[in-house]
């Protein structure tokens, strides 16, 4: 089957433009002379001018990213820890548990982790600020991070392994040498997952984080609670342009991390 | 011994982080509320030894359970996350499927952008994609704007803060959880089983019944379930999106911990959501666990 039937083009195209038309028009807004966003009153970069003097949003950008850093590539480490104890280690004491833990949190409300946490750090003690966010998306995060790396532990040729072990490799050097170059790809992209989550998320903050520390969407989330205005079209415009190049950029070094390795795959399968 | 603390690293973060949370927000939905800090009491104090614990225990009760069921908002507010949440589900999983299905059967070398072009609404802000909606559905949005001019409303429509909006807001943030299952299910499938069946004298229509539906169930349940249980629980949509008739329980649980400060009673609400979560969440786990024994 080459070509699409007309039905799959019509799905395709409705599709894609259900995705993609709300956000077109909110990025064509930001650039809308008027204060009315409904109105068109010719082109104008002048919100994205009052978005930089904004000194509150900068703050809680700057607050988001260092939280954001912090918390992915925490959750990165322990997930692919998790990850690799879910597939490799067969049974131990409380297996059940741990693999609950890791996938309830895929599609537990954030209402109730947050809420959860934050009777947790009050109980003992632990003041709230960027700390505590931190904890809390690392918590959450880790799990979608473990999820993306075990889906590539499965498919992943465990010979390889043992053949690092039995020509001397300690099980570290083996993990290190051979196994990470291979998951790389997708630890890359758990860590771009943590990261996202970690930057979008609203409610888990909004829970945890203290009067010190406010979020960009939780900053956010209070200006729209008023209505749509054209700084906050501004501001979403650029977000959307961040990650766009992000996923785009990532995508390609890992498209390129595969070819690499179907290559040296296929001059391994020549000289043997 | 390193494979010991490769395990209990993240097991021990996931007890103290993940489950031992849950023991205090029972914990303290069972406590009664107080004008202090924290605004429950009693709080358990392990230097009155066991004669203090003994008066902890004592002191707690079902109290505000049964104000959850004396109260007619929260069992309504149940009721209706339920239903808002299966409704979508369907509605997702009918907007979905056709989009996973031409992905699936598109040329291979279009395979990877189409993919990027789905995941990639996804990795933007969940809250800047329900506020695009804001300013389509409004009475002077542009979804108005466009049919007042092409003619086919003479008064706006009301959209935004009903149902409605809540519906299309779902639909929209939560479509690249539902086909993102499906299609690797129907990617999966081998294509001659559809000439298979045409052979053997089935229509289209039956084939796609009888062959592709079945095949592609594993993905259809993982979709359904990653919409249906994270919505039952969702703030951001009802909050911006609905009005003042969606009743949403996650809005109540927020409002009753953010605006009244009654901690006890957002934690029974918890509770309370969380047993209602507890079926499907170990159904969807069990279908997880077997699809990724499947694959080995």
């Amino acid at each position: 089957m080459n070509r699409l039937s007309w039905f799959n083009t019509v799905s395709l195209t409705l599709g894609f433009a259900f995705l993609y038309i709300p956000m077109v028009i909110l990025i064509i807004f930001s650039f809308n002379e008027s204060k009315l966003v409904t109105v068109w009153a010719g082109f104008s970069t002048k919100w994205y001018g009052e978005l930089i003097q904004n000194q509150a949003f900068l703050d809680a950008a700057w607050v988001t990213l260092r939280v954001a850093v912090f918390s992915s590539t925490l959750a990165t480490i322990l997930g692919t820890a998790a990850a690799y104890v879910l597939v490799r280690s067969g049974r131990f004491f409380g297996r059940t548990l741990f693999s609950g833990m890791i996938y309830a949190p895929l599609v537990m409300p954030e209402v109730i982790t947050g809420l959860s946490l934050l009777l947790l750090f009050i109980g003992i003690g632990l003041d709230r600020g960027i700390l505590t966010i931190v904890l809390a998306h690392t918590t959450f995060s880790m799990c979608f991070v473990s999820v993306v790396v075990s889906s590539r532990l499965v498919t992943f040729d465990q010979s390889l392994e043992e053949a690092a072990l039995d020509l001397g490799c300690s099980p570290a050097q083996a993990f290190r040498l051979v196994t990470l170059p291979i998951i790389a790809p997708a630890v890359i992209s758990g860590w771009l997952l943590a990261f996202t989550l970690s930057l979008d998320d609203l409610v888990i903050a909004s829970f945890t984080s203290g009067p010190s520390a406010t979020t960009l969407p939780i900053k956010i989330f209070s200006a729209v609670r008023l209505g749509v205005s054209p700084e906050i079209n501004a501001l979403s415009t650029l977000m959307i342009a961040v990650v766009t190049v992000g996923v785009i950029a990532a995508s390609l070094v890992t498209k390129r991390a595969m070819m690499r390795q179907r290559q040296d795959e296929q001059a391994a399968a020549r000289t043997e | 011994m390193r494979r010991a603390l490769l395990i209990a690293v993240p097991y021990v973060w996931l007890l103290a982080l993940f489950m031992v949370p849950f023991f205090i927000v029972l914990k303290i939905s069972l406590s009664d509320t107080a004008l202090a800090i924290p605004p429950y009491t009693p709080t358990l104090d392990l230097s009155g030894g066991w004669a203090g614990i003994k008066d902890f225990f004592s002191q707690l009760d079902l109290e505000n359970f049964v104000w959850l069921t004396e109260d007619d908002l929260y069992w309504k507010a149940y009721l209706s996350s339920v239903k808002i949440a299966l409704i979508s589900t369907v509605l997702t999983l009918i907007v979905g499927y056709p989009i996973a299905y031409a992905m699936a059967r598109a040329p291979e070398e279009w395979r990877p952008t189409l993919m990027m072009l789905i995941i990639l609404p996804f990795w933007t802000s969940f809250l800047i994609r329900v506020y695009a909606w804001m300013g389509i559905l409004s009475n002077e949005g542009y979804l108005n704007q466009l049919l007042l001019w092409t003619g086919i409303i003479s008064t706006p429509l009301t959209i935004l803060n009903t149902n409605t909006a809540v519906y299309i807001g779902i639909v929209y943030t939560y479509l690249p959880f539902m086909i993102l299952p499906i299609y690797s299910a129907l990617e999966r499938m081998d294509g001659s089983l559809i000439e298979a069946a045409e052979d053997l004298g089935c229509s289209r229509l039956q084939a796609f019944w009888l062959v592709t539906i079945p095949l592609s169930r594993p993905g259809i349940i993982a979709g359904c379930f990653l919409v249906m249980i994270p919505v039952i629980g969702e703030f951001v949509i009802p909050s911006l999106l609905g009005g003042s008739g969606t009743l949403m329980i996650g809005k109540v649980l927020w409002e009753e911990f953010f605006s009244n400060r009654d901690w006890p009673v957002a934690s029974a609400v918890a509770v309370v959501l969380l047993l209602i979560l507890v079926i499907p969440i170990v159904l969807f786990q069990r279908n997880q666990q077997k699809q990724t024994e499947a694959e080995k």
